[in-house]
C-alpha cells in the first residue's frame, strides 16, 4: 500500500479553556483526510467547525492536540515553504510594495539565485496575476482583490508542494471574486499544485475542487463525508450553471449544510 | 486650509510680539544689573555671538558653535550607545513575553531615576568626567527606546510572524525584513522621546562636569554675570531641541505604514 501524498491523520484540536480551568473546547475530532499529489481538495463547513484551524495545523502554525500531519511520508513539525498559505486577510507586509512582498518569498525559496533572476521571476508572477502597474504600490493602496492577487502570486511563485488556501476570497467583493477564482483556476491548471482549500462558498468549492470534504457543525465537529467532483476540466462558470451534475452536487452540499445546521448539537 | 495657515502664522507672530513687548516693558527703565537684560540687549549679544560662533580663546572662552558642537558630539555617542542597547534588548523582550514580564519590574524602577543621580557613581567608577557625562546621556535615552521597542515588537501582528515562519526566514533576515520594519513606528517614537530627554540631561550634566558644552557655557556665563549670553544660550538649546525632534519626526514619517 502506498502512503498518500498528504495525510491528515486522526487529528483533533482542543483549545484550552479561557479561564485555565475545566475541559476546554474541542473544535473538531478525529479528522482523517488523504490528499493525492496534484489533487484540489476543499473543506466546507459552518463557521466554528475548525476548518481554518485544521488548515493552520497542516501549515503547523498551530499544533494538533492529537494526531498528526504527514507530507510525502514525513511528519510535519514546523511551518515551511513546502506548505505555503494564502490567507483570508492577505497577510501582506504593509511596509513593503506588492513587488517586494512577492520578492520576499522568492528570495527565501531561492537563496542562491542572483538578484536579477529573482526580480525576473517576480516580474513574471506580477504579470501572471495581472498586477502589472500596481507592483510598486503598498498593500494599503490596493483593493482587496488586488491584495489577494499579491497573496496568490507570493504563494504560487515559490511552487509549494501543498498550497493552503484559507477562505482566500471571503474578503473580496463578489464580482472581483469570480474573476480571481478564474485566475486561480488558470494558474492551478498549469502548476497542478496539491491544494487544500477552506471555504464556506459552495459554488466556489464545486468550481475549483476535485473533492469536497464536509464538516459537521462545531464544537466537536467531525468529517462527515467526502464528495467527488467529477466535472470535466477546464470548467466554465457559465456552462456549469446548467450542468445537472453541478446542480446535483450543489443541492447535496447545501442540503447537508442546512440540515446539519438544524441538527441539535 | 490656506486661510487657516495664514491665521496660524499671524497669531504666532502676534504672540511672539506680545511676549517680547511684555519682556521689554518689564525691564525698561531699570538700570543694568538691577534686572534681567531686555530683548534688545540679548539680540545684540546674539548677533555678536553668531558672527563668530567657532572662535577658541582657551578653555573658558569659546564660541557658542563650538560649545553646541561639543554637546551634540557627546550626545551623539551616548545616544547611539543607548539606542543600540535599547533596541537590541527591546527586541528580545518584545519577542519573549516571559522575559518581558521578568525584566519589566527592573525597568519600571530604573526608569523614573533622574539620569543625573547616576553621576557620582559614574565619576567614582570610571574617574573621567567626560565619559561620565556620556554615560548620563546613555541613562537618559535608554528607557523610552527600550520600552517602546519592546511594546512595538510584542504587538507585531501574528500574521507577519506567521509569514516569516512559513518562509523559513533566518533570524537575521527575519529581524531585518519583518520584525524591525513592523516595529519601526514604535521604535522611532521611543527614539524621539529619548532624544528629547538626552538633550535635557546633557545641559545639566555639563553644568556638573565643566570643560566644554552648552551646559557648561550657561553656567560659566552665569559666573561671569553675562546674562545676555545665558538667555541666548537658553534659546539656542531650545532651537537645537526642535531641530533634533524634527529630524526624528521626518524619520518617523518615512518608516510609518498603513495596514
Amino acid at each position: 500500500m502506498t502512503s498518500p501524498y498528504l495525510l491528515v491523520d486522526h487529528v483533533s484540536k482542543t483549545f484550552p479553556p479561557a479561564d485555565g480551568r475545566g475541559e476546554g473546547v474541542c473544535v473538531f475530532e478525529d479528522v482523517t483526510l488523504e490528499i493525492a499529489r496534484g489533487e484540489f481538495v476543499t473543506m466546507i463547513g459552518h463557521s466554528g467547525c475548525g476548518k481554518s484551524t485544521l488548515l493552520n495545523i497542516i501549515a503547523r502554525l498551530e499544533r494538533p492536540t492529537r494526531g498528526g500531519v504527514v507530507l510525502e511520508g514525513r511528519e510535519v513539525l514546523h511551518p515551511g515553504m513546502d506548505r505555503m498559505v494564502v490567507f483570508q486577510n492577505f497577510s501582506l507586509m504593509p511596509w513593503m510594495t506588492a513587488f517586494d512582498n512577492i520578492r520576499l518569498a522568492v528570495r527565501a525559496a531561492h537563496p542562491t539565485w542572483p538578484r536579477t533572476e529573482v526580480s525576473a521571476h517576480v516580474h513574471r508572477w506580477v504579470d501572471m496575476v495581472g498586477l502589472t502597474g500596481a507592483e510598486t504600490k503598498r498593500p494599503a493602496a490596493l483593493s482587496g482583490g488586488m491584495r489577494q492577487r499579491v497573496g496568490l502570486a507570493r504563494a504560487f511563485s515559490i511552487e509549494p508542494k501543498v498550497l493552503l488556501l484559507d477562505e482566500p476570497f471571503a474578503q473580496i467583493d463578489a464580482l472581483t471574486r469570480s474573476v480571481i477564482q478564474d485566475e486561480l483556476m488558470r494558474m492551478w491548471s498549469v502548476s497542478r499544485n496539491t491544494v487544500f482549500m477552506v471555504t464556506h462558498d459552495v459554488d466556489e468549492a464545486i468550481l475549483l475542487s476535485d473533492r469536497i470534504a464536509l464538516m459537521t457543525r462545531g464544537p466537536q465537529a467531525k468529517l462527515a463525508e467526502q464528495v467527488e467532483v467529477k466535472l470535466a476540466r477546464p470548467r466554465r462558470r457559465a456552462e456549469l450553471i446548467d450542468d445537472p451534475e453541478f446542480l446535483r452536487l450543489r443541492t447535496h452540499i447545501l442540503r447537508f449544510l442546512v440540515e446539519g445546521s438544524l441538527t441539535p448539537v | 486650509m490656506r486661510r487657516d495657515r495664514l491665521r496660524v502664522v499671524a497669531y504666532s507672530v502676534l504672540i511672539g510680539a506680545v511676549l517680547l513687548g511684555v519682556w521689554q516693558a518689564a525691564v525698561a527703565g531699570k538700570p543694568a544689573g538691577k534686572s534681567i537684560p531686555g530683548p534688545a540687549a540679548v539680540a545684540a549679544t546674539a548677533a555678536h555671538m553668531l558672527a563668530h560662533p567657532f572662535y577658541d580663546n582657551g578653555p573658558n572662552d569659546k564660541g557658542i558653535g563650538l560649545q553646541l558642537a561639543a554637546s551634540l558630539g557627546r550626545m551623539a555617542i551616548g545616544y547611539t550607545i543607548a539606542s543600540v542597547i535599547a533596541i537590541s534588548l527591546g527586541v528580545v523582550l518584545g519577542l519573549s513575553p516571559v522575559l518581558y514580564r521578568a525584566v519589566n519590574p527592573y525597568v519600571q524602577v530604573l526608569k523614573p531615576i533622574s539620569p543625573l543621580a547616576w553621576m557620582p557613581l559614574f565619576l567614582y567608577t570610571i574617574r573621567d568626567s567626560a565619559q561620565a557625562a556620556v554615560l548620563v546621556i546613555v541613562m537618559s535615552s535608554l528607557w523610552p527606546t527600550l520600552a517602546n521597542t519592546a511594546f512595538g515588537v510584542a504587538s507585531i501582528k501574528r500574521d507577519y510572524l506567521n509569514v516569516a515562519a512559513i518562509l523559513q526566514l533566518s533570524w537575521p533576515r527575519r529581524l531585518v525584513t519583518v520584525i524591525l520594519p513592523a516595529a519601526a513606528p514604535a521604535i522611532v517614537a521611543g527614539l524621539r522621546i529619548s532624544v528629547g530627554s538626552a538633550w535635557v540631561a546633557i545641559v545639566a550634566a555639563e553644568m556638573l562636569i565643566g570643560g566644554t558644552g552648552i551646559g557648561y557655557f550657561v553656567w560659566n556665563e552665569w559666573n561671569n554675570l553675562a546674562l545676555t549670553s545665558v538667555i541666548f544660550a537658553i534659546l539656542a538649546i531650545g532651537v537645537i531641541g526642535v531641530l533634533l525632534d524634527a529630524g526624528l519626526g521626518r524619520l518617523s514619517r518615512r518608516l510609518s505604514y498603513q495596514e
